[in-house]
């Protein structure tokens, strides 16, 4: 069974048509590989699906929009996938 | 359809909160200026049109199952296939599902038929805000009453 990194990566390559090794565990998705918005759009129905779950977009952005949290704590590879995970634990608790 | 005023749907014909379904209707008017020019002597409904008329109808079942909470615009289109021409004069029946409702996003599949036959068809996502002011959602609420927009239905969904 892949794991959350490689199922986001992979999600992350083929809808932005980026080249998959040049997608870290450490990259941050807007400030390194350049997803705006709406592809991000994209990006989240593909991960809600793989995934089972539904990201709460809405309150990450209110967050960091008004300076509660960092664009790197949910954008971040590595900690978009630990909350990822939360939300599948979430669900299944 | 009030071409002229964007209005691309005459009525919500069934709303399944349940199904996370809708089907409206639609007559094409039988003489528009968009005709003169799209195209002389050839008149027919322009497929972005068509697609507006899609959206439109996804349009409605998000408000509905987000219950007038959040306004959906619309950000992207997939897989828009324009099968037939669509003439001045042709009845549509327009029908969408939900197949996500994400977190300040949504995503339908919405389809127009024209006498039973599959005339065009597409993936919809739209951006869910708030409304942008008082105004807008009044306005809105106006047009879902002109629509026959089941209100009713929402505080039993």
């Amino acid at each position: 069974m892949p794991s959350t990194f490689d199922t986001v990566a992979n999600i992350i390559s083929e809808t932005c048509d980026i080249p998959r090794d040049t997608i870290k565990a450490e990259s941050h998705a807007i400030n390194d590989l350049g997803i705006d918005s709406l592809d991000f759009l994209d990006i989240a129905f593909a991960i809600d699906k793989a995934f089972g779950i539904k990201m709460p977009l809405e309150q990450w952005t209110q967050e960091v929009n008004d300076g509660k949290a960092t664009t790197e704590q949910y954008f971040q590879l590595n900690n978009l996938c630990t909350r990822i995970d939360e939300l599948v634990a979430a669900k299944g608790a | 359809m009030r071409l002229e005023y964007f209005q691309l749907i005459d009525r919500i014909v069934d709303l399944d909160l349940a199904q996370q379904t809708i089907q409206t209707e639609a007559r094409v008017p039988t003489a528009s200026t968009i005709f003169e020019g799209h195209f002389p002597g050839y008149p027919l409904m322009p497929g972005v049109l068509l697609i507006e008329a899609m959206a439109q109808t996804s349009g409605w079942l998000v408000i509905a199952v987000t219950k007038f909470s959040r306004m959906p615009f619309f950000a992207a289109l997939k897989e828009a296939k324009l099968r037939s021409f669509v003439s001045p004069g042709q009845s549509l029946s327009l029908s969408a599902k939900l197949l996500h409702e994400g977190s300040g996003y949504a995503v339908t599949k919405a389809d127009i038929r024209c006498d039973g036959k599959l005339t065009c068809n597409a993936e919809i996502t739209f951006r869910l805000v708030e409304f942008p002011n008082p105004e807008f959602r009044a306005n809105m609420e106006k047009m879902a009453a002109i629509l026959e927009f089941p209100m009713g239905t929402l505080a039993h969904g």
